[in-house]
């Protein structure tokens, strides 16, 4: 670049005002100091946050915990089928709210652009991030229970799956929006259909920031209580039946936290680390899986 | 993006096989009351190996429990509060109770030792609706004499979640003092006059713990398992009792079981001497015609099992069982369950 | 880490372009639009749920319901008062924490910290995004409240509490729960959430534009101030919208910590309630077509209203700074 020139420009200026440098100097230090400030405070409130799971929930931290089913208090249950209800769940609510997601944020940023269709999707979108979980709950209830006359795991995962949704609309149709139209056009002269621009092209170079998004979707449907009391319902023995009710973990914490036997209680905690601890290491390897190909 | 994508159909896939899942013999749900959520899983557990019948029971919380029995997206609902006989014969529901429990105030005084403070119901109802500001007012002086009762705030505490325990509470308050009855009322949950609210029998517990002069109200086997302050209460006969499980078996065997409709008997405050006055009973809402009758048969089963054999992993629990007579009544109401169980009937 | 520019060159199916392309052009647009579709059916769907359910309670209540501050399910009188009050200041002070912070750390970790500094910091930031509500919940009560009880409330009622006027936020019975407990732990809950989605626009910019800047002798902050935010405004009022769209509906967190009770109140520290929380809070012991249930289902439809009407000021708001 020119850097002689630009160089020279800002000599002059510095020059003429000294004053005035020393204002901006003061301005940037202390703009650096608050958000330098601004970081610590939030690594202070995750530090106390995973604290307090592990001081109060590795005590109920055993090999029992994995392999055994809840069960009364004081006959030493385990977590075991409560955990993998919850992986079914949050999986089958990803694997059906994601791509949803992905194309409805797609259609916002690629193919809605000016269109009142898309101004209305992308309004309705933000309004169901609001929407109260235990009311999407209900509406579940409503078409996928209450005509069934049973409760169900796959209610319990599609419950989640619409609380996933719109996080990723969200995030998706933000990143496409920075992928430079100058990428669009070169691939588009180049000959490729609309559809490879968006998705190989466009897609790709915004993976990263739309990985955020359905990794925020996976942390928040995790740890929902509300939309899976009135769906999956929960169940205390062995079901991985998606036509029957199914346990999880935060419906397991909800009902054990309030309880009045000590090893429920611990068990709650115990649970409360666990779901923290799975998200935070799919965050951690999917970062790294994602960071490490080819983006930095 | 389309790793992560292939990473969890894979994932998926591998669960598959596991989808069709290990049948049971009978396999029957229930869901509602909260407070009955400890003992049906633990008779659950407990029949499953004699019976083969496999009780997935879930506290949703007693109004959700008679919702959904209602829409029969369960085998049974529990309620703690019962459910009023027009509606019970309108939705096809047989009523019957299971076990029977306590409610206990529990305090946060210094210096005052569990049983150690004496209260009426009326002194009750004065702390919760703010008639009664500190604790060394002369009501409550005048029932414990010789007790240095600190000048300290009264800081009523509530459920904040709809739940049978708040019904119950406040169905004693409104039983004996009229104007609790005619100015607040009773119900899972209440425009409370004062104090505040927390989530939970637990959430009251911590909030009273943790405030100086707190007052609160909890299940009786939380309270006991927690060691929590709790009071001595004034019986109709006019003496202090405090709660165990002694003292809510008097109230269960003075309650008018005869006179009461669909077995929703009156518990609160009963005559017999030594009687905690606040006791109740939780219920079961069985569908008279069930959709698959061998279900509706099993949930009787199972309870004819619970009566039975499951008296003393209920006294570890700390809930009462029913008197042997009523137990007997309610073995004859089953009859009127379609498909009942020959043995039953 | 996105100052890359995006492979070109890698994507061996370009050069492949075929009249099959046409076919898949319009099946691909053809799912797209099915899939906003979706989104629109859903939103529908469970308005739908919450406007039938709930008109029964509006009816009865008419347009009092929305200033009544009165919720006793003993006489059956139900208004909205009280929880609407208190999701709109929690959200409130929510967001007036959480939008400074976020931006703090968005920009400490894009502009300032060094790459083996911003990494891990900007991988933790992105973790506590991901822990879950309820943990959220359970971290303030245990944590936080008794915090708040002994010593931030009682000091904040002897220093400012005595003040005219303002003195009023201030004071009240130090329970630990309340208001003021609430819209921290929101802002909490959703600094990550803002701070991740402005950290990824800040990453996206097109590292040109800015090394121009600092080529002129800007300093960081007016190179912040002036070219990255200008250029981003769009994405990160979307990530701000992200942030109060999970304000508005968040449940757990709220639920433990806001004291939970239906009375409004002048001071930060008087106990609330939220609609979603008073919803999670009463729900299971509503009974099927009670008018108890349908006051908690208008609740859900007024919460619906005031997200419509949060997101169309600040879409009103993006106009105007555009032109």
């Amino acid at each position: 670049m020119s850097a002689t020139v630009t160089q020279a420009a800002s000599t002059r200026r510095v020059a003429t005002d000294a004053g005035r440098a020393r204002r901006r100097r003061l301005a940037n230090l202390s703009a650096t100091l608050l958000c330098a400030v601004a970081t610590a405070i939030v690594l202070a409130a995750l530090i106390s946050i995973l604290a307090t799971l592990v001081s109060r929930g590795i005590g109920g931290l055993h090999l029992s915990t994995f392999t055994r089913m809840t069960s009364p208090p004081g006959s030493g249950g385990g977590l075991l089928n409560p955990i993998v209800g919850s992986i079914i769940q949050t999986l089958l609510a990803v694997l059906f709210g994601a791509p949803v997601g992905l194309l409805a944020g797609v259609f916002l940023a690629e193919f809605g652009t000016g269109s009142w269709v898309a101004d209305v999707v992308r309004f309705v979108s933000d309004m169901l991030l609001s929407a109260p979980s235990i009311l999407v709950g209900l509406f579940v209830y409503l078409i996928l229970v209450g005509p069934v006359g049973h409760f169900s795991g796959f209610a319990g995962a599609m419950s989640l799956a619409i609380l996933v949704i719109p996080i990723v609309v969200r995030t998706t149709e933000d990143m496409l929006r920075l992928v430079p139209t100058s990428m669009r056009e070169a691939a588009s002269a180049l000959g490729a259909p609309r559809w490879k621009v968006v998705m190989l092209i466009c897609v790709r170079a915004a993976r990263r920031g739309i990985a955020t998004g359905i990794l925020l979707a996976v942390a928040r449907v995790s740890g929902e209580t509300a939309p899976l009391l009135f769906t999956s319902l929960g169940n205390l023995s062995w079901s991985v039946d998606l036509r029957a009710p199914m346990a999880s973990l935060p419906v397991t914490i909800y009902q054990y936290a309030g309880s009045a036997y000590d090893d429920w209680v611990q068990l709650a905690w115990t649970a409360a680390l666990l779901i923290t601890a799975g998200v935070l290491i799919i965050n951690i390897i999917a970062r790294i899986g994602l960071g490490g190909r080819d983006s930095t | 993006m389309r790793a992560a994508l292939f990473a969890l159909s894979a994932g998926i896939a591998g669960l598959l096989p596991l989808v069709p899942g290990t049948a049971h013999a009978v396999d029957i749900t229930g869901a509602g009351s909260t407070f009955a959520a400890p003992i049906y899983g633990a008779w659950g557990a407990a029949a499953k190996s004699t019976l083969g019948i496999a009780l997935n029971y879930q506290a949703l919380g007693s109004g959700a429990g008679q919702n959904q029995v209602m829409a029969r997206t369960v085998d049974f609902g529990a309620s703690d509060a019962p459910v009023a006989s027009a509606k019970l014969a309108s939705n096809a529901l047989l009523q019957f109770p299971t076990v029977i429990g306590g409610v206990v105030p529990i305090i946060n005084l210094p210096g005052i030792a569990p049983n150690q403070l004496h209260l009426t119901g009326t002194v009750l109802a004065g702390l919760f609706d703010g008639d009664i500001a500190t604790w060394n007012d002369r009501q409550i002086a005048a029932l414990n004499p010789g007790v240095a009762l600190p000048d300290i705030a009264v800081a009523p505490v509530h459920r904040a979640d709809g739940s049978g325990t708040t019904f119950v509470f406040t169905s004693y308050l409104s039983k004996v003092s009229p104007g609790w009855k005619s100015n607040v009322g009773a119900a899972t949950s209440i425009s409370w006059p004062s104090g505040a609210g927390a989530r939970g029998n637990d959430g009251v517990a911590a909030v009273v713990r943790n405030t100086r002069g707190g007052l609160g109200y909890v299940e009786y086997a939380f309270a006991d398992k927690n060691h929590l302050t709790t009071v001595e209460l004034k019986d109709a006969a006019g003496a202090f009792v405090a709660p165990d499980l002694e003292s809510f078996s008097k109230a269960a065997a003075a309650a008018d079981w005869g006179s009461a409709h669909e077995f929703a008997v009156d518990m609160l405050d009963t005559a017999g001497a030594g009687a905690w006055p606040i006791v109740s009973t939780t219920f079961v809402l069985l569908p008279i015609n069930p959709k698959d009758p061998a279900r509706g048969a099993a949930v009787i089963k199972f309870f004819d099992w619970a009566f039975t054999n499951g008296g003393d992993i209920a006294k570890q629990l700390q809930y009462v069982v029913l008197p042997p007579a009523v137990q007997a009544s309610v073995r004859q109401a089953w009859s009127h369950v379609s498909g009942a169980p020959a043995a039953v009937r | 880490m996105s100052r890359e520019r995006p492979p070109l060159s890698g994507s061996p199916t370009l050069e492949t372009a075929q009249p099959s392309g046409k076919l898949g052009d319009w099946l691909f647009a053809g799912i797209a639009w099915g899939c906003g579709i979706i989104v629109l059916l859903l939103i529908l769907g469970i308005i739908a749920v919450m406007a039938l359910g709930g008109s029964h309670a509006l009816q009865v209540f008419g347009p009092g319901f929305l200033v009544h501050a009165v919720w006793n399910p003993v006489v059956n009188h139900y208004g909205a008062a009280a929880p609407v009050f208190g999701t709109l200041v929690t959200s409130f002070i929510g967001l007036l924490v959480a939008v400074p912070l976020a931006f703090g750390v968005a920009f400490f970790l894009t502009e300032m910290a060094p790459d083996w500094l911003s990494n891990p910091i900007g991988t933790a930031v992105e973790l506590l995004a991901a822990v879950p509500s309820i943990i959220f919940g359970m971290w303030g009560f245990f944590v936080i409240v008794p915090v708040m009880a002994q010593d931030v409330q009682p000091a904040l009622i002897d220093s400012i509490g005595h003040a005219p006027i303002i003195g009023r936020l201030f004071s009240g019975a130090p329970f630990g729960t309340g208001l003021l407990t609430g819209g921290l732990i929101l802002a909490v809950m959703i600094t990550p959430f803002i701070a991740a989605v402005m950290r990824d626009v800040f990453n996206s910019m097109p590292a040109v534009l800015k090394e121009s800047a600092y080529g002129l002798g800007s300093t960081r902050w007016e190179v912040m101030r002036k070219v990255v935010l200008p250029w981003s405004r769009v994405a990160v009022s979307g990530g701000i919208m992200l942030g109060l769209g999970r304000a508005l509906g968040e449940t757990m967190a709220i639920t433990f910590v806001i004291g939970n009770s239906n009375r409004i109140g002048a001071s930060l520290f008087s106990p609330g309630n939220t609609i979603a929380s008073l919803i999670a809070l009463e729900f299971p012991e509503s009974p099927a077509g009670s008018l108890k249930l349908s006051a908690l289902l208008a609740l859900g439809l007024i919460l619906m209203v005031i997200s419509f009407i949060t997101l169309a000021c600040s879409r009103l708001l993006l106009r105007e700074l555009r032109v």
